[in-house]
């Protein structure tokens, strides 16, 4: 704790301080708790959207899985050499509670609806099964993506915001309060010493000029 | 997309630009070769699949808090480990202090 000069000056100081300190405790209280309730808004999507992605996924797996099963390696490589396609991600960002989160969109270039990019006469039907599984996930993984990024970007803001808050309350502002009474008590201190020994003068003064004691 | 060849082979058909991995070296390799560019900052999401993402956590871990760049973690072929929910977990723990998942 540091020591403060008991003067007049330093006491509106600490007070300014003390007010300053209490509104931002307070605002910060609020946002932490806002950014809580989103966060678990967040939370809840994410798990939603999580297993969504893993199982559509396990599926396109099992179903490519299939596919080169009945493919040589050498085939299913080359079927898929060359995508029809290419993804074009967008990304902006949106402000929620001053943390910055990601949105994305995402068009593909290319030009066909098709995402097939071979021939069907010698690959297995089972390929055609994954990739449509895999673009229908697509969607979902992007939409993951986003999320799970927002997720991880609103926890660490709620840790220091929760740091913050906690400083404040358990530190700085009693700090604050502690440094405020001290410097009250010793003003009051000095004033009483003052009014003593103004009493105490008066008292030598009169005895002096009128030999008279009160 | 860093992944198995197997699993990232079918996300090429997509559009995707894929680094088929074999191994952690490989992984680390290929990580690298990413972020090489990253003055251009060609890619905003990185999905890796989640049988290398052991290797990778220290620079996964690195960029976690970097709003340009998301990693998300997925499950491989063989089925998902549970570290995608691992992820989600960690950042409840920390936003709130416990694990209030539920699971």
């Amino acid at each position: 704790m540091a020591t403060y000069t008991p003067t007049r000056m330093v006491l509106n100081q600490l007070k300014g301080r003390l007010t300053t300190a209490r509104r931002g405790h307070k605002l910060l209280k609020d946002k932490r708790d806002e950014l809580m309730r989103q966060f678990m808004d967040i939370v809840k999507q994410n798990k939603e959207l999580r297993k969504k992605v893993e199982e559509g996924l396990t599926e396109a797996f099992t179903s490519l899985s299939a596919a080169s099963a009945v493919m040589s390696p050498q085939m299913l490589e080359q079927a898929l050499l060359y995508p029809r396609r290419t993804v074009d991600l967008d990304v902006t960002y949106k402000n929620v509670m001053s943390v910055n989160v990601p949105q994305y969109s995402f068009g593909e270039s290319g030009g066909t609806e098709d995402i097939i990019p071979y021939a069907f006469a010698q690959t297995s039907g089972d390929l055609d099964d994954a990739l449509e599984k895999m673009s229908s996930v697509f969607s979902d993984m992007l939409q993951l993506a986003e999320v799970e990024k927002s997720m991880q970007l609103m926890a660490e803001e709620i840790e220091s915001t929760r740091r913050r808050v906690n400083a404040l309350e358990y530190s700085t502002i009693p700090d604050l309060e502690r440094n405020i009474h001290y410097i009250t008590m010793k003003l009051e201190e000095n004033e009483n010493s003052t009014k003593v020994r103004l009493i105490k003068v008066k008292e030598m003064v009169l005895q002096k000029a009128h030999n008279y004691s009160v | 997309m860093i992944g198995g060849s197997d699993t990232v082979i079918g996300f090429k058909a997509l559009g995707l630009d894929t680094f088929p991995v074999n191994s952690d070296e490989e992984a680390s390799a290929a990580f690298k070769q990413i972020f090489q560019a990253e003055t251009d900052n060609p890619y905003a999401i990185v999905y890796v699949e989640e049988t290398w993402a052991e290797g990778l956590s220290s620079a996964i871990n690195k960029f976690r808090s970097d709003p340009e760049l998301a990693i998300i973690l997925i499950p491989g072929r063989d089925g998902s480990k549970g570290l995608g929910l691992q992820a989600l977990k960690d950042a409840v723990e920390k936003a709130v202090g416990s694990d209030i998942t539920g699971d």
